[in-house]
């Protein structure tokens, strides 16, 4: 199997603990943003989507649960009853931003990182 | 043993039975023999007059291809029946043809009434009745400028249309005080007669003819009772009908005082194995001139073929129709035949409005109304009337202006009874739409197609959306036409805003007509409307986020994120070099390949960082986007056309090409495919498309508003006869009504369902330009084929644009897929596919 192949994140999702040990790295430069968009990012080995709304960067995993691909920097966001979303570039599913909790189906969700801005630069802590 | 029936007569009302007898549950008894004498099978003559405006005889044909071998029924046309034998139940027709019934339905309809004038029977003078009358009228007007119909009645305005349509300066003499006296009282019928002088049309009341003469600057000379006269080459008797009897008459059935074949409520003629039906029977003293009591005749006719118990008790004979384009209306008894009724009229001089209703004495009930240039009011008034609902404390605010919006709910869809019929051409009530919303129906699509309601005339549209979100909201169903929570508009209100206020960005809309942040259904809109509108590039910053994935990256996006990439093959019609680089660039960038439904040849699998240098090659070989990724013309099928088809009538590929060109790029509500066949072999599936194209011998038949998809829906006939500059100037105009008015993602199909007054309001609107629009919508369209640039031309172009299709936005790394092999190509790798492990291979690309 290939390194970053999404069939192993699949089988094994990440656990607490490895992300408590975690810490902010430095993804690359508010510019490389879209803004009210999405990019796709590949840190350590794992697809992350960043989408940049209301001058904040919200960070998802790039894989979309119900459609089975990393798509999910290319999905539309906007709000739907006031929470911040993302829809699903494929089966069109919407996700909270904050929580990354399917709005469709509560039983679905989408792992969430934390962000910040420091510097015209954004980090992503995993 | 089957049950032989034999029919004599091939109208509309025989037809209708005929219908209705292979719907029902006992057909398999019955042996149908039918005897018709024309030389044509049954068609439509309501529309008898669209014949002059483009329609064929094929056009009016009520009968579907292969209706009679499908269903077993021996049909005789040609040949008129002479002989009814009641004794021995055989019937004998001209050509010799014997044979026997065990029932017999007449449906021999009527024959147009010629009065006796003298010289009645010279050249030129004709009537108004089969496809052969028009093609004498046609005839004889090729060598005529004038005409002049005898008849102020709605056939007669009818058959004025027709001369009119055909060039002639047209005049209408009718014998009593006032046009349509049956159906008009004397203010509407003034009204009426000044509308369709203003069109140019001479109409003179009160004039009996006495005389039909030698003309000296034309072929006759009419002479009146007053003395005066007039000169015309055609004069078309339009003064009623009578009904054919002498079929009857000869057999001994018991026949009216002034015609008619005597029936009784199960419309059996005074023998019980004879039943007549249609403008042939005398029904209560009434002969029945129009077709839905004929079909309503058919049906009982049909039920106790059936052995269920059915009567035909009268029909209604109220009547809407647009006269030379004019709105009229008459319902019930107008003219207030009861004395001591009551009449109330209101009439709007400069708007050119006049309605009057009549109720009787104690004001409760309405007996009858007239309505001339705005017969808004029919179907509610109609219902009224049929119910006998209760009157308000005025009636006269039934038909007064409704200025400041309130009492439009005088008599809302609730005070309908549920047996009201809303839809007489397919007797669909208010209980059949009821139960419809029970079984799960929530638009008026889905109302049309359950129930046939508002797919005949279109008349009763209106009010069974009314009955429709009436019940919807009963049902707690809120009927609400906001596109999404951000904007409580619809996308035709939308587009009209950013057209008017020149709006090109979303922030802006958004802040001046909306709330919130927008989402996937509101974003994408409006990007869809900034297309349509000003041709805006969807990899422009500001446009990013209202593009929908498809649009996003100019690609398709398949299952499993990868997109595959159409170029433009217009027509379908590829070199040999341009196939051998289509191969060279899958091959190079592992890509499957497959020709789509719409003949384009499809690269998949081809990964997002790849876009831009796949279609680099592409366009470096002569290739352009296809947008096959966005709401927008997709291809333009074709088949081989008369370049090198034995059939072919036409160069269909030529004219596919052309088309693509014309309108190529163009945004619009969803996506729009076309197809062109050369002749009527038809295959390039043109009917089932949004725009289709058929060569006859005379020129182009245009269809529109066809699909295929979830619902397939044929295309409706437009057209006929066009030429490649008429073709464009309708679809133009078409296409860009389309753009302008359909809802978020509907199709031409539903759009024309839902739109009021169907097929007909289209063609008044693209044909007959009746909004006065036409010029623009075809700038319009013009400015954007000025406008259009390929999509992937300009994102290779800047490297601004292709930045956008890194797979990461923080290292170089491109993005993997898993693929299999089957049938020496690659495919997707599944779920259970990776899970497994094995022959998974993982694409790269140098």
């Amino acid at each position: 199997m290939h390194k970053n192949s999404q069939a192993w994140l699949f089988l094994k999702p990440y656990g607490e603990g490895y992300k408590d040990m975690s810490e902010f790295k430095k993804v690359c430069q508010l510019s490389d943003l879209i803004n009210n968009s999405g990019v796709a990012a590949l840190i350590e080995n794992q697809q992350i989507a960043l989408f940049y709304v209301e001058n904040k960067v919200f960070a998802l995993s790039n894989y979309d649960p119900i459609g089975q691909a990393n798509v999910m920097s290319r999905g539309m966001v906007g709000d739907l009853k006031g929470e911040l979303m993302v829809a699903s570039p494929l089966q069109k599913q919407h996700y909270n931003l904050n929580t990354g909790v399917c709005m469709d189906d509560e039983a679905i969700s989408i792992p969430t990182f934390e962000t910040k801005i420091e510097n015209q630069s954004v980090w992503v802590k995993l | 043993m089957k049950q032989r029936i034999v029919v004599i007569g091939n109208g509309m009302v025989g037809h209708s039975f005929l219908e209705k007898l292979i719907a029902s549950e006992g057909f398999e008894n019955f042996e149908v023999t039918v005897f018709g004498e024309e030389p044509r099978k049954a068609y439509d003559r309501v529309y008898l007059s669209s014949y002059f405006s483009g329609k064929t005889a094929e056009d009016l044909s009520l009968v579907k291809p292969g209706f009679y071998e499908e269903n077993g029924i021996q049909l005789y046309l040609k040949d008129r029946v002479i002989e009814i034998d009641r004794t021995q139940k055989t019937i004998t027709s001209e050509s010799g043809q014997k044979v026997c019934y065990d029932k017999l339905i007449l449906a021999t309809g009527s024959y147009p009434f010629v009065p006796p004038i003298t010289g009645n029977d010279r050249a030129g003078c004709l009537v108004y009745r089969t496809i052969e009358d028009l093609e004498a009228i046609k005839a004889a007007a090729t060598n005529g400028k004038t005409g002049v119909v005898v008849g102020g009645g709605l056939l007669g305005l009818e058959a004025a249309k027709a001369l009119k349509d055909l060039g002639l300066d047209t005049h209408v003499v009718e014998f009593a005080p006032r046009l349509m006296p049956v159906q008009l009282d004397e203010g509407g019928a003034g009204l009426l007669k000044r509308k369709i002088e203003n069109m140019g049309v001479h109409v003179h009341v009160s004039k009996a003819t006495q005389e039909i003469t030698d003309g000296e600057s034309c072929l006759n000379k009419m002479i009146f009772s007053d003395g005066e006269s007039l000169e015309t080459d055609i004069v078309l008797f339009s003064a009623g009908i009578r009904p054919r009897d002498d079929l009857a008459k000869q057999a001994e059935l018991t026949i009216g005082p002034r015609g008619g074949v005597e029936v009784n409520d199960q419309c059996l003629t005074s023998d019980p194995n004879i039943y007549a039906i249609g403008e042939c029977a005398l029904h209560n003293g009434m002969i029945y001139g129009l077709v839905a009591p004929g079909y309503a005749m058919a049906q009982a006719v049909v039920d106790q073929l059936n052995l269920t118990s059915a009567n035909f008790e009268g029909a209604d004979m109220s009547t809407k129709l647009k006269l030379m384009g004019v709105d009229v209306g008459s319902i019930g008894d107008p003219h207030g035949n009861d004395e001591s009724a009551l009449s109330y009229v209101y009439e709007n001089g400069p708007e050119e409005v006049y309605k009057k209703i009549v109720v009787s004495s104690d004001g409760q009930t309405l007996l009858g109304a007239v309505l001339v240039g705005d017969a808004e009011d029919f179907s509610n008034l109609l219902q009224i009337m049929l119910n006998g609902m209760a009157l308000p404390e005025h009636p006269d605010s039934l038909i007064l202006p409704n200025r400041d919006g309130s009492g439009s709910d005088l008599f809302g869809p609730d005070a309908l009874p549920e047996t009201a019929q809303l839809c007489s051409c397919y007797d669909v009530s208010k209980g059949d739409i009821i139960q419809s919303v029970e079984a799960g129906c929530c638009t008026v699509s889905d109302v049309k197609a359950s129930t046939q309601a508002g797919t005949g005339c279109g008349g009763c549209v209106q009010l069974v959306t009314n009955v429709l979100n009436n019940e919807l909201e009963k049902r707690g169903v809120e009927v609400n036409t906001d596109l999404c929570e951000h904007f409580s508009h619809t996308r035709q209100e939308l587009f009209h805003i950013c057209q008017v206020e020149e709006i090109k960005t979303f922030e802006d809309l958004i802040q001046k007509h909306g709330r919130g942040h927008g989402c996937d259904i509101c974003k994408q809109t409006t990007g869809n409307i900034f297309a349509s509108l000003w041709n805006s590039y969807a990899l422009e910053p500001d446009k990013i986020p209202l593009q929908d994935t498809n649009d996003n990256y100019l690609g398709n996006m398949q299952k499993d994120g990868t997109y595959s990439v159409i170029p433009r093959v217009p027509g379908g019609e590829i070199t040999p070099q341009k196939l051998i680089v289509l191969g060279q660039v899958a091959t190079k960038y592992k890509l499957y390949t497959k020709v789509n439904g719409g003949q384009r040849i499809v690269l998949f699998g081809a990964q997002m960082n790849d876009l831009p240098a796949i279609w680099k090659e592409l366009i470096d070989a002569g290739f352009e986007s296809g947008q096959a990724y966005a709401k927008a013309l997709r291809t333009v099928k074709s088949c081989v056309g008369s370049t090198w088809c034995r059939y072919g009538l036409d160069d269909s590929v030529t004219m596919a090409i052309d088309m693509e060109n014309r309108y190529k790029g163009l945004r619009s509500p969803h996506k729009i495919k076309m197809g062109v066949s050369g002749c009527t072999r038809e295959c390039a599936e043109a009917q089932a498309k949004d725009i289709g194209l058929i060569s006859t011998e005379e020129g182009w038949n245009l269809y529109v508003c066809g699909n295929g998809g979830m619902k397939p829906r044929h295309a409706d006939l437009f057209a006929t006869k066009l030429t490649q500059e008429e073709v464009f100037r309708y679809v133009d105009r078409l296409l860009m009504f389309y753009i302008k008015t359909a809802d978020r993602l509907q199709r031409t199909a539903s759009w024309l369902d839902n739109l009021e007054g169907g097929l007909t309001y289209l063609r008044e609107v693209v044909i007959q330009d009746s909004l006065g629009i036409g010029e623009s919508l075809e700038d319009q369209m013009k400015d954007l084929r000025e406008t259009y640039e390929c999509d992937w031309k300009r994102a290779i172009a800047s490297p601004s644009f292709t930045k956008r299709f890194r797979s990461f936005v923080n290292v170089d790394d491109k993005a993997e897929q898993l693929f299999v092999q089957e049938r020496g190509q690659i495919r997707p790798a599944t779920e259970q596919d990776k899970l497994n492990g094995i022959a998974v291979q993982v694409k790269e690309i140098a």
